[in-house]
């Protein structure tokens, strides 16, 4: 078992034909993902790779059964995207792309949220978005939603990784593999100002998942869900965690490179998120292999 | 993309905000000519792209023409924190003592996935000071970013925060500002100050306006405002080759594949007592030219000693970065130290090429921290 996908998780990939979207669908089948089919809008009826292309998801819904999407479409059309898979009912959805404009992904977050509600009143399966601008997840050694370098997932491992950087998901990883502890999922939940799903809402998946022995959050400067997810595990987790924080040199005021990533005010800062990790007794790594010494000294009381 | 007061005011204008009348002027006689033509005392303020500018003597009552265009030659031409003042705002005054100055402003809040607007019956004072001296004033609510802002409300907002004045007004100016913010993708909308006089009206006297840059896409008539010469020359340049790039005060270049790293790298830069004078995200899939431009953009900033190159391929090849770094070699670009820790995809390729150079300038090393080491010390020589 692992949280969200498993190697039976039956993936749509919206957006294959293009440059990204072909490459990764390739990466995602070599890592033995099932990769049922593709929606291209006008491409339906063609083949990629010798997978089927839709025109829509409901048209791909009517000969496969889809478990979860992942978006490739660029960033004006992204939002879109989400919706239309939200709206045909799939209960995962990845938002791979970068640069989406803030209002269109603060209208899919509300809308997903919403069909979440009602999915889950009907005793439907819910629906999810992760992202976007996001590395998407895996579930090491059984599937990949996303565009993680696979080599780093092989070795399957009890350590659950969230991340709100994609580079940085992958060194810590890589750090977890060759200290001979390795991960069970990894999500890279992205690192714009509105995201799809939250630190604090990945935390109670790995909490009820018995192949998570302990937590490592990656976050980084700007916003408050380090805080919430201190606060989180503060109330609810017995499960040990350890933190990294990205950027504590960065200047005040400056974005870097994320578009989540600014301090502004005293929201955001280094301090307050030491401060929150610190009363929730979750240790931050001060350098990142530093997460391995923690993850051991976590998993020896 | 911040915009200038004056850019604020129109954009508010077009939504149908009562805005303080006002004209921009480039030099002292077109100050003198636009107070003389309002016929009444104006406000000469400096239009630059940085917070504080009444502080630093950028913003001056002017009673007179002559006074006016006095006024314009001492602020024309100003430093504030580093930006030429080139422009000035001429606005037709209000005497503020007859009459109340609120604020009220929206701004993109993550913890409530859509914007948060503010109310506060302190006006004329930044959000941040308000913040700090005065958290209980401020009256905050969620926007619902489908529905917007309703008029309902507004008027509660505007009555909770304690405005006196003309309610259906305020309520009105508030929804408008709310329809801007969204179809205009603000990051960032203020009204302070919102002045009330004693015909209970409100008026616009100063705006703030930041758009969001990954939806400029759509507003193609607010491109043409982007001024580049408020920018670093080194941030221009790296907006043109589609860098993320930030100019810092040190003396290592940094460079990564992906804000994550890179930001993680400068905090390694310092551990190892040395200062970044850069960060730049090369993104991710960079192929050799593009490294070759990174590597000369961060050669051409004269306080960059010596460049850490921090790469963990997943999209990027590392071979990719390790061509671009050789051809910048072989062209005399790369002159000064750089110090790489390479990892991830087509590692292995990328060691091999390196190792062929056989260059003093380039050292490649096993890990991050060994690489920042030999970066901060080379740059510290």
């Amino acid at each position: 078992m692992s949280i969200l996908i498993d190697k039976d998780t039956q993936v749509l990939v919206v957006g294959m034909t293009g440059r990204e979207g072909a490459n990764h669908t390739k990466a995602m089948r070599e890592f033995g993902t099932k990769v049922v089919a593709g929606v291209t809008p006008g491409k339906g009826g063609l083949t990629h790779e010798g997978l089927p292309v839709y025109n829509s998801v409901r048209d791909a819904q009517a000969g496969h059964q889809i478990d979860c999407s992942i978006i490739f479409v660029p960033p004006a059309g992204a939002a879109d995207a989400v919706l239309e898979s939200a709206h045909a009912g799939v209960p995962l959805i990845v938002l791979i792309t970068e640069g989406v404009p803030t209002i269109d992904m603060m209208r899919a977050v509300q809308e997903v949220k919403q069909l979440n509600a009602a999915s889950l009143a009907e005793g439907g399966k819910g629906i999810r978005l992760i992202g976007g601008n996001c590395p998407g997840l895996v579930s090491s050694g059984e599937a990949k939603i996303g565009i993680m370098p696979n080599k780093i997932y092989s070795q399957k491992g009890r350590i659950g990784l969230i991340s709100r950087s994609g580079t940085l998901t992958y060194e810590a990883a890589k750090l977890l593999g060759d200290a001979g502890l390795g991960t069970s999922t990894t999500v890279g939940i992205g690192g714009d100002p509105i995201i799809g799903t939250t630190f604090a809402d990945v935390l109670p998946l790995f909490e009820a998942d018995p192949e998570t022995d302990a937590i490592v959050v990656i976050g980084e400067i700007g916003g408050a869900d380090e805080e919430a997810a201190a606060e989180y595990i503060q109330n609810h987790m017995k499960k040990p965690v350890v933190a990294f924080i990205s950027g504590r040199s960065a200047p005040k005021g400056k974005r870097m490179g994320h578009a989540g990533a600014i301090i502004m005010g005293n929201v955001g800062t280094p301090e307050s998120k030491l401060a929150a990790f610190a009363a929730a007794n979750v240790p931050v790594a001060d350098t990142m292999p530093q997460i391995i010494d923690l993850v051991k000294q976590v998993l020896s009381k | 993309m911040k915009l200038h007061e004056y850019q604020g005011k129109e954009l508010l204008r077009r939504f149908g905000v009562n805005v303080q009348d006002g004209k921009v002027a480039y030099t002292p006689d077109e100050v003198r000519q636009i107070a003389q033509e309002y016929g009444q005392s104006v406000v000469v303020k400096a239009q630059v792209h940085v917070g504080g500018r009444g502080k630093a003597g950028g913003v001056k009552f002017s009673p007179t023409p002559d006074k006016a265009f006095e006024n314009g030659q001492k602020i024309l031409g100003m430093d504030i924190k580093g930006l030429t003042v080139k422009k000035v705002l001429v606005t037709k005054a209000v005497d503020i003592d007859k009459g109340k100055e609120y604020y009220v402003g929206m701004i993109v809040d993550r913890n409530v996935q859509s914007y948060t607007l503010m109310a506060c019956a302190e006006g004329g004072m930044e959000i941040e000071e308000l913040a700090v001296e005065k958290p209980d004033a401020i009256i905050k609510h969620r926007v619902d970013p489908v529905a917007g802002l309703r008029p309902y409300e507004a008027r509660e907002i505007a009555l909770k925060a304690g405005f006196e004045g003309n309610l259906n007004k305020l309520a009105d100016m508030m929804v408008k500002m709310s329809k801007a913010a969204f179809e205009l993708d603000a990051n960032l909308v203020e009204i302070n100050p919102l002045f009330v006089g004693e015909d209970g009206i409100p008026l616009a006297l100063d705006t703030k306006f930041d758009v969001d840059d990954n939806a400029m896409y759509r507003h193609k008539d607010l491109a043409d405002w982007r001024e580049l010469e408020a920018e670093h020359p080194l941030e221009i340049e790296a907006s043109n080759y589609g860098f993320a790039y930030v100019k810092l005060d040190g003396n290592v270049g940094v460079l990564g594949n992906g804000a994550g790293i890179v930001m993680t790298s400068l905090d390694v830069v310092n551990r190892a007592g040395a200062k970044p004078a850069n960060f730049l995200d090369i993104g991710g899939g960079a192929r050799a030219d593009i490294v070759y431009n990174a590597i000369k953009l961060v050669s051409k900033d004269t306080d960059v000693k010596a460049i850490f190159i921090n790469i963990f391929g997943g999209i990027t090849r590392a071979d990719e970065v390790a061509k671009g770094v050789i051809q910048a070699l072989k062209d005399g670009i790369l002159t000064k130290p750089v110090r790489m820790r390479i990892a991830g995809t087509a590692e292995e390729e990328a060691k091999a090429l390196l190792a062929e150079v056989n260059s003093d300038l380039i050292q490649m090393y096993p890990d991050m921290f060994q690489a920042a080491e030999s970066a901060a010390q080379e740059a510290n020589k």
